[in-house]
């Protein structure tokens, strides 16, 4: 039997159950909220942030290459490719595109029209240095390690900061191929 | 319940060579060679102990993909044997078959080994092994409960691959 190609980000989205858009952003705000509550420090939030999102893109990576069936990408443009095309799409029905490519093919840029998660958010004035949507870089982070690729995540715009877009700047920091985990005396 | 050892503690117990059960044993390994899920439903013989038995395993899984990656006359970019490749990358073998059991492997990027062992006369287990990643995926990953790299303990998880296995001619 022919193995079966891998699916677009599209047919796979219509396939597997949705949630409730306004129950999503509606639960991430209480999230943040909380966050900001107990922590008060908008630095901490970020990182806690990150953190959460590590935690989920470590698991989310199996969900994601089991629904999609892709293979090991050849290099990094083609990762970049799929988180924006397949993944984004899959997991938060939006199409993000990649831009910006540095010459070694090791840095680029994740941009996002829309963002479901800041749906009816504005931040206030005691929150200016809040990366509201950095639970998303704390998701492709995670789940990259998990394929072997340490990276480097930055937000270099933001709409609830004032700009039109969201953009994330992507920095392949190494690939770590994996080794024989035993010692031979053991 | 993870069965380790005899198939005396079994619940039900595995019937031989009906062909309703084909599947002698399973594991499913994690990127460390940590033995995530060992399941056994026919295994008249056991020649070491849980320890050795997985360590073995997974010793042999990884010589075997740094063998067919090097002997691979297609593929340009090879690694010298012994180099640690990427998990998923270069080509990898998927079954191998002997005169009594038919061993059947995927491994998916994020370094999850599925391994099946079976009859010899199992057809291409390749896309049972991609639904038993899904089941996986379904009852394990999305599990709060559950720490990634620990071994697996749901119920849930092993009734669904039991009855799954059962039911692969």
């Amino acid at each position: 039997m022919a193995p079966v190609g891998p699916r677009s980000g599209d047919a796979i989205f219509s396939s597997i159950d949705r949630v409730n858009a306004e129950l999503f952003t509606l639960t991430y705000g209480a999230i943040v909220r909380q966050l900001l509550t107990d922590l008060e420090e908008v630095e901490e939030v970020n990182k806690q942030l990150d953190q959460m999102g590590y935690n989920i893109g470590i698991r989310l990576i199996d969900e994601f290459l089991a629904k999609s069936g892709v293979s090991r990408c050849v290099d990094f443009k083609e990762t970049a490719e799929m988180i924006a095309k397949v993944g984004f799409k899959m997991f938060l029905g939006v199409t993000a595109s990649v831009t910006s490519w540095d010459a070694d093919g090791t840095c680029c840029s994740i941009i996002l029209e829309d963002n479901p998660l800041v749906d009816f958010v504005e931040l206030p004035d005691t929150c200016q240095g809040l990366y509201y949507c950095n639970v998303l870089s704390g998701v492709i982070r995670g789940a990259l390690e998990m394929v072997s690729m340490k990276i480097e995540v930055t937000w270099t715009r933001d709409v609830l900061r004032g700009d039109d877009a969201y953009e994330l700047q992507v920095k392949l920091l190494k690939q770590v191929a994996e080794e024989y985990p035993y010692k031979d005396d053991e | 319940m993870q069965f380790f050892g005899g198939s005396e503690i079994s619940p039900s117990p595995p019937v031989p060579t009906a062909s309703g059960n084909n599947a002698h044993m399973m594991y499913v390994f994690n990127r460390n060679g940590v033995c995530l899920l060992y399941k056994e439903w026919n295994r008249p013989l056991h020649t070491l102990n849980p320890q050795q038995d997985h360590k073995l395993m997974f010793g042999l899984l990884f010589s075997l993909k740094s063998l067919t990656a090097k002997m691979d006359p297609v593929n340009a970019d090879k690694g010298n044997l012994g180099v640690p490749q990427l998990p998923g990358q270069g080509c990898s073998f998927h079954s191998f078959r002997t005169n009594t059991y038919k061993l059947s492997f995927m491994e998916t990027p994020s370094g999850i080994k599925i391994i099946l062992v079976t009859h010899p006369k199992t057809g291409d287990l390749r896309e049972s092994l991609k639904y038993i990643y899904s089941l996986y995926v379904e009852y394990v990953v999305k599990n709060p409960i559950y720490s990634p790299g620990s071994p697996i303990k749901s119920e849930l998880f092993n009734t669904a691959l039991d009855q799954y296995v059962r039911s692969i001619s």
